[in-house]
């Protein structure tokens, strides 16, 4: 069995900033509020007609760069998001179009809202150890904006869009430890978008079509759930607290990443933090934010990382990394 | 050991980042102390460690005050 390695990372942000200030103009709220609740001081907004793919290209060419490869290596692209261009085909389809990529290789998307881009790196991972793929392009790329009901005060000041990407890679050194998915769809009317396609587009009209949510009850679930995630991974490994180097959460709301990082026994500057300046980018916020610390030069090679996703379905999981 | 009275004082006060002193058993989390909405939660997940138990949602809901917390934990902690 091969291990998988991460061989290069990237990342996208649309180029329009909205702050705090400018939402005090659209919904009754305040910089203040929004702040101490979320730690979200901005998001980054798609241009209109800038769509999921042309994320997920940025950040591909990015991450395809930064490993040093061309396009013909790769055989296998998978996509975690919510908000694609076309009903189908998948995003990841798009992409082997516009990269350029071999015709022939593995390309699908992976549904798993705020954990997708963690549930897509574990079957990256699984491709590259049995041998079904050698180099992977594995991207987390969303367009929440398009979703939002930018009427509603609880929602539509948590999310923004972006994409981040790694190239991960058959290697025999050390790389992805060990992966963690899970599911339970018994809550899902805590966070969800009620509409979907195969309702029909008569039915939008009776149905909301934007993400709805309770912020508390899901906050609550979710420091719960990633509290027993993290014992787990370590668990799983022989790990103590406080021998994870960096902690790259999923970036929802800073206090949910701040009790995860407790209970990690991580001071704060060891866990890698966007959500001030990204807001909630849903499955592209982790690749966003190792992406980040990887250019900065916070995450050295050699050095242990703990990724953590928690989203609507709700579905959770975490990846170890030896980076 | 210290009292179930201490004790919920104890986590207010590193919960809320308040003074001893206001934490008298008539004050509200939200009105008198400050808390905001995730605080309330956070605060219950706290009291549901130091005193390993389950508060449930509806119960929670119930809890506003200092007297509250304590009448709870005392109703359904014997220790």
């Amino acid at each position: 069995m091969s291990q998988a390695r991460i061989a290069g990372t990237g990342s996208y942000l649309p180029r329009r900033v909205m702050t705090n200030a400018e939402l005090e103009c659209l919904v009754d709220t305040s910089d203040e509020w929004i702040l101490e609740r979320t730690g979200i001081a901005q998001r980054h907004i798609a241009a209109d007609g800038e769509t999921c793919a042309d994320l997920a290209e940025q950040a591909a060419r990015a991450a395809m760069a930064a490993a040093g490869l061309d396009n013909g290596s790769i055989d296998l692209v998978i996509v975690a998001t919510s908000t694609p261009e076309h009903v189908f085909p998948s995003t990841a389809c798009r992409l082997v179009e516009r990269l350029g990529l071999p015709g022939g290789v593995i390309a699908f998307d992976v549904a798993a809202a705020c954990s997708g881009f963690v549930y897509a790196l574990d079957i990256a991972n699984r491709f590259i150890g049995t041998g079904g793929a050698h180099r992977a392009l594995v991207i987390g790329a969303e367009v929440f904006s398009r979703i939002l009901d930018w009427s509603d005060r609880s929602t539509c000041v948590l999310f923004g869009d972006g994409s981040g990407a790694v190239v991960l890679e058959a290697s025999d050194q050390a790389g992805i430890l060990s992966t963690h998915l899970h599911a339970d769809g018994r809550q899902t009317g805590l966070l969800n978008v009620p509409w979907g396609v195969g309702q029909g587009y008569e039915a939008l009209e009776a149905e909301r079509g934007t993400v709805s949510m309770r912020g508390n009850e899901v906050f609550r679930v979710a420091v719960r759930t990633l509290g027993g995630l993290v014992d787990e991974t370590l668990k799983a490994n022989g790990l103590e607290r406080g021998d994870v180097d960096w902690l790259v959460p999923h970036q929802a709301n800073i206090r949910i990443m701040d009790a995860t990082a407790r209970k990690l026994g991580l001071p704060a500057e060891r866990m890698v933090s966007t959500v001030a300046r990204h807001g909630n980018t849903s499955a592209a916020s982790i690749p966003l934010a190792l992406d980040e610390a990887v250019r900065d030069g916070r995450i050295q090679r050699g050095e242990l990382l703990l990724l953590e996703a928690f989203g609507a379905g709700f579905t959770w999981g975490s990846a170890l990394i030896r980076y | 050991m210290s009292s179930i009275e201490e004790r919920v004082k104890k986590i207010v006060v590193e919960q809320l980042g308040v003074k001893e002193e206001e934490v008298t058993a008539e004050a509200s989390f939200v009105d008198d102390l400050g808390a905001d909405s995730l605080d309330t939660v956070e605060l219950v997940m706290a009291l549901e460690e130091e005193f390993e138990c389950e508060i449930p949602d509806e119960e929670a809901e119930k809890i506003t005050t200092v007297q509250q917390a304590m009448d709870y934990i005392n109703t359904h902690l014997e220790s």
